[in-house]
């Protein structure tokens, strides 16, 4: 028999493995969800302050895990390890900013707001600027960066049921909106909280199992962090890079400028301290003091998947390049045209050599094929496949990124219910973080836009029914998203720290940093911080925002990208505050007294006694 | 302010000691997120940590490791800050 033929045959049997894994996919994600319906039944809640602020009552741990899962989404959890394998050195700017960020929002932001302790991050512009329209400003920016962050999530959603279950991506996201419309809705913050700390247990090991399998196949150690330190991954791949024509792996700025890097850490970092939804995790602990340590619970388990990952992207790089170059074709189909652009691929079905000379089939190419997600394409028809460096990525391959982490358990051959806990986790990660955007974006409008302005007098149940109600309205607006996704996860999910880098981060911090710092002022910045933001973002990406035909305008801000553009923006924003407050009057004394209390923690479980709500001024 | 609170004097030394020691272990953090991590990289990598260049190492593994420090050592210093100036909770 010769070789193709033996091959074909073994096609056909492997259809059965297709089978056993879904079943077991299946399985595992109606388990998790069983169980994420069941913590939601049991958190339900009867007064609005258990539905914002879980009632003030999570241990500092279990904050540190709810804020972990509630932080690591489908971008983390999907596409950051692709991003890293596919960059190289630079991808530590990922790393580093989404963790660095941490330092900020625990020194600086999470105990302060804390002691606050009311419900909101616009409530706490609101009062601390005394003016409704730095409340209404911030309200609407808290709306905008979670929706931009929330599409990301639901596309997440689609991507792992259409992979794993073969079901259409809409039906996913309706799956996705029914679960999270459950538990949301019935027990918001503290129905949320709960979930998310099963959730972070179920992502966590859903990363950690296969790269912990691939980490002892390649290297001999079982810590990853360690096989990627003591093992010769890093070297042969560095050779091997070298060998197909691109940078050398551990090789820094290959793909980026110095000034362009650092933009971008800044802006991560301190977008991730700004983001809404990560700040109103620390507004549930029981104290000051547990916010403080729960930061560091926090960070903690994020760094248990950020260390993780460069590990698994050094890793999956590796074994990819070393399975599909010089793969044999064994034939090519037809393929149907793809649901994404209707393009018909052609299907290649490759092999690689084993070790005692034969050729096994490469089946897992075959199934993410058909998602569209990577393509073949023999340029030079010798009948193998080349890696080499071409003029975007590799020759003779189109891969996206997003496939590294759902892929590698097959790619790395490891068992069908590795394959079921990655679709597990990817569910968990997407799910956790949408579930505590779509609190942000309710909480902005029934609690500090409709409660605030319409209707002040509103009893404790219609509040809590107004709440409910926008939960209900934000899903249904994220699951559109979700079905029409306006751009791929990670790009979109930047967009949202550049906002919130150049919105809240400087606001909260001079509102409790420098006394001075008034209502004109933090207008002014935050008006100014955004809207410079968003027009470099919207005009360096109109093509793909806006399906333009080219982008309205270059990077030529110093050449810095769209991602790393809130760097600007936040220290635009810092400047405009900071000179405005002190051209114009100095804030009310008792905004003063505002702001003295909240640098200390004692008093944190009485309401502020001090702060008079008639102070606050319609701003003419 | 509240009138339980004791004389804002004591507040101003806490409020100062706190500013001091955010800034001691922001200036660790800035070093190394943007020092090892960025603008020494190239230079540190030709040592090695393991198999793996140093300034990769820091950029990927390291710095990770030293904000959860940071954020730990924080909480536990403003811990013993808290007692000292009687403003605990």
């Amino acid at each position: 028999m010769t070789p193709t033929g033996l091959l074909e045959g073994m096609l056909a049997e492997s259809a059965g493995d297709g089978e056993w894994t879904r079943a077991l996919t299946f399985l595992f994600v109606t388990i998790t969800f069983m169980v994420y319906l069941y913590i939601g039944w049991r958190s339900r809640v009867r007064e609005t302050q258990g539905f914002y602020v879980a009632g003030h009552g999570v241990p500092a741990v279990a904050n540190g895990a709810a804020t972990a899962a509630d932080w690591m989404s489908a971008a983390s959890f999907l596409s950051m390890a692709g991003l890293i394998s596919f960059m190289g050195f630079d991808g530590a700017i990922y790393l580093i900013g989404w963790t660095g960020g941490y330092v900020l929002l625990a020194l600086l932001l999470a105990p302060y707001l804390r002691k606050f302790g009311k419900y909101t991050v616009p409530d706490f512009v609101g009062e601390r600027y005394a003016s409704e329209t730095a409340r209404i400003v911030a309200a609407i920016s808290a709306i905008f960066v979670s929706l931009t962050y929330v599409a990301g999530q639901m596309r997440g959603v689609g991507i792992v049921f259409s992979r794993f279950l073969e079901i259409e991506i809409w039906q996913g996201v309706v799956v996705g909106m029914l679960i999270v419309a459950f538990f949301a809705v019935l027990g918001g913050m503290k129905g949320i909280t709960w979930t998310q700390v099963v959730q972070y247990g179920v992502l966590i090991v859903a990363f950690l199992i296969p790269t912990i399998a691939i980490s002892s196949q390649l290297t001999g150690f079982s810590v990853p962090q360690v096989g990627m330190t003591a093992g010769d991954v890093a070297e042969k791949l560095d050779a091997l890079q070298h060998d197909l024509g691109f940078p050398a792996y551990t090789r820094p700025f290959a793909t980026k400028s110095l000034l362009d890097v650092a933009c971008i850490l800044f802006a991560l970092m301190v977008g991730t301290a700004g983001l809404p939804h990560v700040i109103v995790r620390f507004y549930t602990t029981p104290s000051v003091r547990a916010a403080r340590w729960s930061a560091g619970w926090a960070l903690l388990f994020i760094a248990l998947l950020y260390t993780t990952a460069p590990a698994l992207a050094m890793f999956a790089r590796y074994n990819l390049l070393r399975t599909l170059h010089g793969a044999r074709i064994v034939k090519v189909e037809s393929g149907e045209p793809h649901a994404g652009d209707g393009k018909a691929a052609a299907l290649y079905h490759l092999a690689q050599e084993t070790a005692e000379g034969t050729w096994e089939p490469i089946e897992w190419a075959v199934g993410w094929q058909r998602t569209g997600l990577i393509r073949f394409h023999d340029e030079n028809g010798n009948g193998r496949i080349e890696m080499d460096r071409g003029e975007q990525g590799f020759r003779e391959a189109t891969i996206d990124r997003d496939i590294i982490v759902l892929s590698t358990p097959e790619v790395a051959r490891l068992s069908p219910w590795v394959i079921a806990l990655v679709a597990a986790g990817g569910l968990a990660a997407a799910l956790s973080t949408a579930a505590g955007l779509l609190l942000v974006i309710s909480s902005s409008i029934a609690h500090d836009l409709y409660i605030h302005f319409i209707d002040r007098d509103a009893p404790e149940s219609r509040r809590l029914f107004v709440g409910r109600a926008m939960i209900l309205v934000a899903i249904v607006v994220a699951g559109y998203f979700g079905i029409r996704p306006p751009g791929f996860v990670a790009q979109v999910v930047a967009f949202a720290f550049g906002l919130a880098a150049a919105s809240f981060f400087p606001v909260i911090l001079l509102g409790v940093f420098d006394r001075r710092t008034n209502r004109q002022g933090a207008i002014a910045g935050m008006i100014v911080g955004l809207a410079f933001t968003s027009v470099y973002i919207l005009g360096t990406r109109a093509d793909k925002i806006f399906g333009a035909d080219e982008p309205w305008m270059t990077a030529w801000c110093f050449g810095i990208s769209p991602e790393g553009i809130g760097a600007v923006g936040c220290l635009l924003n810092f400047v405009v505050t900071w000179t405005v407050s002190r051209v114009t009057p100095p804030p009310p004394e008792s905004v003063m007294k505002l702001v003295d209390s909240i640098r200390v923690p004692r008093g944190s479980h009485e309401p502020l006694p001090h702060f008079d709500e008639s102070d606050i001024v319609a701003d003419g | 302010m509240n009138p339980n609170d004791p004389s804002p004097r004591p507040h101003r030394a806490y409020w100062r000691s706190n500013l001091r020691l955010i800034a001691c272990l922001l200036s660790v953090w800035a070093a190394v997120a943007f020092g090892l991590s960025l603008l020494l990289a190239p230079w540190l990598n030709q040592w090695k940590i393991g198999n793996l260049p140093l300034g990769f190492w820091w950029a990927q593994q390291g710095s990770i490791l030293v904000f959860v420090a940071l954020v730990f050592l924080y909480a536990w210093r403003l811990d013993r800050l808290d007692r000292k100036f009687g403003v605990k909770e």
